[in-house]
């Protein structure tokens, strides 16, 4: 697929931060992950054969009718307490219409103007600095199916020669968070948006209502910006930025739109009220559907399903039962673990390493050796495979067994990268690719003392200098026994031995 | 036709293939004859499976024969179905081009449970498209006409399945009331209809007209057949949201008991008066006469919103039906007009929905897409919303002083076919006494009240009673069926023309 450009003029974005003053907004949908979707049992497992996971209900046949599923209110009305939400002790879906083939129905049961969650706050900090980010409501309601363009060049419908629908999707359970508008971020309004993605994403995990994967759209962004020239308080037209697949596009969309927007308004120009798409592969943004005129969905309560009046008793329940939340949780990890506020920062910057630490050191490690192993060698090894931390084939325990290893000295660092490689690419344990390709440290002192003896031999200027007293020289010698050893030797002693047969 | 069979109640039908005297399959072949003889002058049905029948009461005679217990007092009756409920394996149009020829992959929940019950179902009946009607005239598939005068309409939208009873073509049916559908063609065809408490019938695997209103019920033409088919189908089911989870009245034994001593009837004062005909306001006056006689005590009873009975339910109904037939958009099932490769997906739905809907369909789907408008909304459906609570409460009020409240089925009874086709207003307005059990959820009945002097022709009398008091409707309904000896009312149904042979069916 070639890259494409964007010819859009961007402002320089200090410069866009000097003039204007950034409002945000952020639709985020959560895909809940509960084993039967919304309205039917079919599955809601991700990926299978098109319209297999599909009945009456979910296809919107003729006569079939949603029955609510209770699970997925549950996952809402949690989902809603730990935004800090007040939940409503009595609230109705509605049917949200219009015509697309992706909806069987060609309504969507959603909520309107009584979502079950509303009024929430979510406090976040960046580069140490904290920030709120009011929370408007959190809602119900369900999926549609998708599409695929055929015949085109681009897969979209434009251009295409027909459409293939497949309804697995149609009907899994969707829960819609909508912010107020945020202000005050500053300079930081990009990094905010991302913190706050970050932060749901860690919240639905903690709950266990969905694994909220972006990449897989489990968790999907809609993010809205606009901006307003400083020292004025009307609202400037804003536009809205979907297909933020990652966390990384949040920030990198919503800092290109301050940038476009900024350039047009600059220019004199107007910011046209749309959707605007977010190219991951060129790094912009581009025009989609206008919202100048407000589309019409004739919404209105959805008559085939009872209200939901969840009891204050079962709400309180749900309350007692929440799991610490992220930013709780975080705080209690690095204090337990003793980590600088620049180490955690980096912890929470990678995604998924915070959890992977903490079940690495369960798994008994170091909290120190479990965020070297996780931030650098795994770190590296997922960004070669293009893979999130979690998706390597490593468990926390395996990563434990290594450091393991390498304190009782059966292996060094250098080892220990070795194995771990082995590892992800399927050898096994660690303790058995140590045993199997041989790779334990030599401890044997006859075989050690031969090494050093021969690298004397073979570098007699360097054991000249070291007979002279420049014992730095020695790291010389040993990187020539390393070799000789094929590293795997330990380097203490290796020096010990070249300075006690210099000196 | 097989007098013996075609004429007798369903319960009898039962009773007899229960002892052996008399098999289903036997029954049933009777039931098709007449339906292949009186068809083509009364087109009740859309569609008959007389071999599926015939496999249904085979089995149901193998269980006599074997000596096993049978499901229901039921098993082995003949039943016929509107053609708005789902069944597996048969065509279910909604009498609309929109859905010709499409066959559910599944049963809704009521033909589930007749199957259960040992009942054979004979076909699927002719009704307004999409039910939106009040004399089946709007059918895609042609008018049905009414036994009693075959230049008449048998009422609406169940016409198909009223007239199928009243031309002996079935001794049960099933049909759909939103707004009188059961009710006022079972006036117009001297039989017997309920339209239950809301919720008390599963409206699974219905087609949905709207869905608040929807609700299923027995059709037949005695009182205690009609309860007998209303236990068989009532009773909550986890498939549908706004079914009731409570116990089903006993309707069985109110129909049985039919003793109406001591109890209070309430007259709608609203439902009455100019614009009733002299011989349905006869009839009514005569059923209460003898009501009271039988022990009843008659008050009028002031129902002061059910005047807003009619602008509110043409408010409520077409919104939720606009929505509901949304989903017949030609990309899943049913009819595609325009798909040549020229025309974008949006394009062929348009071009589908304007060729599959017919006229007084797209009437009601316009009314509810205006209706539910943003900027019209609070005006047209708000407004809507909380007169039907009014009407609800009007109810409430009045079912604080009676039992029941009795009125009218219809102003009128059966018209001419094409007399109202032209003047929708006129046709909605034959629906203003049914309207408000339907907005209030509450259950009703007509019950045959005798023929109206001037015409000859059939006139029900409507009883309602709260939600969950189904039973109160069948006992009245039963009380005034004997009282007025109706109980063979379409006995006196004239000899209708039979295909071929030009000898009287009858």
């Amino acid at each position: 697929m070639s890259v494409q450009y964007s010819s859009d003029e961007l402002m320089d974005y200090d410069e866009v931060m000097e003039r204007f003053d950034v409002v945000l907004g952020l639709e985020v949908h959560v895909e809940l992950g509960t084993r039967s979707k919304m309205w039917c049992g079919c599955s809601t497992e991700f990926g299978g054969e098109p319209n297999t996971h599909t009945c009456p209900v979910c296809l919107g046949l003729p006569g079939s009718l949603p029955v609510v599923n209770k699970k997925a209110v549950e996952s809402a009305i949690r989902i809603g307490l730990s935004l800090g939400c007040e939940i409503a002790p009595w609230c109705r879906f509605a049917r949200k219409q219009y015509f697309y083939p992706d909806m069987p129905k060609n309504y969507q049961i959603s909520q309107y103007d009584e979502p079950i969650a509303f009024d929430g706050l979510v406090e976040l900090e960046v580069d140490g600095t904290g920030y709120e980010v009011p929370i408007e409501r959190a809602h119900m309601e369900e999926d549609a199916g998708k599409s695929l363009h055929v015949g085109g060049a681009t897969g979209r419908i434009q251009g295409s020669d027909h459409s293939l629908m497949d309804y697995n999707r149609a009907g899994v359970p969707l829960v819609e968070i909508v912010t107020k508008p945020i202000r005050g971020t500053g300079t930081k309004g990009p990094q905010v948006a991302r913190a706050y993605m970050a932060h749901l994403r860690d919240m639905v995990r903690a709950l266990g209502v969905s694994q909220g994967r972006m990449e897989q759209g489990q968790l999907r962004c809609d993010a809205n910006v606009s901006l307003m020239p400083k020292g004025t308080t009307e609202l400037g037209t804003r536009t809205e930025t979907k297909n933020v697949n990652s966390l990384r596009s949040v920030e990198a969309a919503l800092q290109y739109e301050i940038c476009r927007q900024g350039a047009v308004l600059a220019g004199g120009g107007r910011v046209k009220q749309e959707t605007r798409m977010w190219n991951e592969a060129g790094g912009f943004t581009t025009a989609g559907r206008s919202k100048e005129q407000a589309e019409d969905y004739r919404y209105f309560p959805e008559p085939d399903l009872v209200p939901i009046a969840p009891s204050r008793e079962w709400i309180e329940q749900l309350r007692a039962g929440l799991p610490e939340m992220p930013a709780v949780k975080r705080a209690r990890l690095q204090s337990e673990w003793s980590f600088s506020d620049l180490e955690m920062r980096d912890v929470n910057g990678t995604e998924g390493a915070l959890d992977l630490i903490e079940s690495t050191v369960a798994a008994g490690c170091a909290p120190a050796a479990a965020r070297k192993w996780w931030l650098t060698e795994l770190a590296r090894a997922a960004n070669e495979r293009g893979v999130l931390l979690e998706d390597l084939p490593i468990a926390p325990a395996q990563v434990a067994e290594v450091q393991r290893l390498v304190e009782a000295g059966t292996i060094n660092d250098k080892l220990a990268r070795t194995v771990l490689e082995a590892v992800l690419a399927g050898e096994g344990s660690p303790e058995r690719i140590v045993e199997e390709r041989g790779l334990a440290v030599v401890s044997d002192e006859g075989a050690l003392s031969a090494a050093v003896d021969a690298a004397i031999e073979a570098n007699p200027d360097v054991a000249e200098k070291i007979r002279g007293g420049k014992t730095q020289a020695a790291g010389a010698l040993i990187g020539a026994v390393m070799k000789r050893m094929g590293g795997r030797a330990d380097a203490r002693r290796v020096r010990e031995l070249i300075i006690a047969k210099l000196s | 036709m097989n007098r013996d069979i075609c004429t007798a109640t369903a319960l009898e039908l039962g009773r007899r293939i229960r002892t052996g005297e008399l098999t289903s399959v036997e029954t049933t072949r009777a039931f098709l004859d007449r339906i292949e003889a009186v068809e083509p002058a009364v087109h009740a049905f859309l569609s008959v499976d007389g071999e599926r029948a015939l496999a249904q009461a085979a089995a149901i005679d193998a269980l006599v024969a074997a000596g096993d217990p049978l499901p229901s007092p039921l098993a082995g009756v003949p039943v016929a179905v509107k053609d708005l409920l789902c069944y597996e394996g048969l065509p279910t149009t909604a009498a609309s081009r929109m859905l010709e020829g499409w066959v559910p992959p599944y049963n809704s929940t009521v033909v589930q449970r007749l199957l259960d019950a040992g009942l054979v179902i004979l076909g699927k009946t002719n009704l307004d498209e999409f039910a939106t009607g009040s004399s089946t005239e709007s059918s895609a598939f042609g008018p049905t006409h009414n036994p009693w005068d075959l230049d008449r309409v048998p009422g609406g939208s169940g016409g198909g399945s009223a007239a199928a009873l009243a031309a002996f073509e079935t001794p049960l049916a099933i049909g759909t009331d939103t707004g009188g559908s059961i009710r006022q063609p079972a006036s117009m065809t001297g039989t017997v209809g309920v339209k239950p408490t809301y919720g008390a019938v599963s409206r699974f695997g219905i087609i949905a007209m709207a869905s608040s209103l929807d609700q299923a019920g027995p059709c037949a033409r005695t009182v205690a057949d009609a309860a007998a088919l209303h236990a068989v189908i009532a009773g909550h089911d986890p498939a549908d949201s706004t079914s009731l989870d409570e116990p089903v009245p006993d309707v069985v034994a109110a129909a049985d008991s039919a003793d109406v001593a001591g109890m209070r009837i309430g007259v709608v004062a609203q439902l009455g008066g100019e614009g009733y005909a002299a011989g349905v306001e006869q009839r009514f006056g005569e059923s209460v006469e003898l009501l009271r006689a039988a022990g009843a005590e008659i008050v009028e009873v002031s129902c002061p919103h059910f005047t807003q009975a009619l602008a509110t339910y043409y408010l409520i109904m077409p919104s939720e039906l606009s929505s509901n037939l949304a989903r017949y958009d030609a990309m899943r099932y049913g009819l595609r007009v325009g798909d040549d490769g020229t025309n974008s997906a949006e394009a062929v739905m348009r071009l589908s929905r304007g060729a599959g809907f017919g006229a007084e369909l797209k009437r009601r789907i316009i009314l509810g897409t205006y209706a539910l408008s943003a900027g019209y909304y609070d005006a047209y459906y708000g407004s809507a919303q909380k007169m039907r609570t009014l009407i609800a409460r009007d109810f409430a009020a009045a079912f604080e002083q009676v039992d029941v409240l009795v009125s009218p089925v219809a102003p009128t009874t059966a018209f001419k076919l094409g007399e109202r086709v032209g003047d929708p207003l006129a046709m909605y307005a034959g629906d203003l006494c049914t309207l408000p059990a339907n907005l209030a959820g509450v259950a009703a009945g007509s019950f045959p009240a005798g023929l109206a002097p001037e015409d000859g022709l059939p006139v029900g009398f409507q009883v309602m009673a709260p939600v969950l008091g189904d039973d109160r409707v069948y006992r009245v309904g039963a009380a005034l069926e004997g009282l007025a000896g109706t109980a063979d009312l379409c006995g006196q149904v004239p000899d209708l023309p039979v295909e071929g042979s030009g000898e009287a069916a009858k």
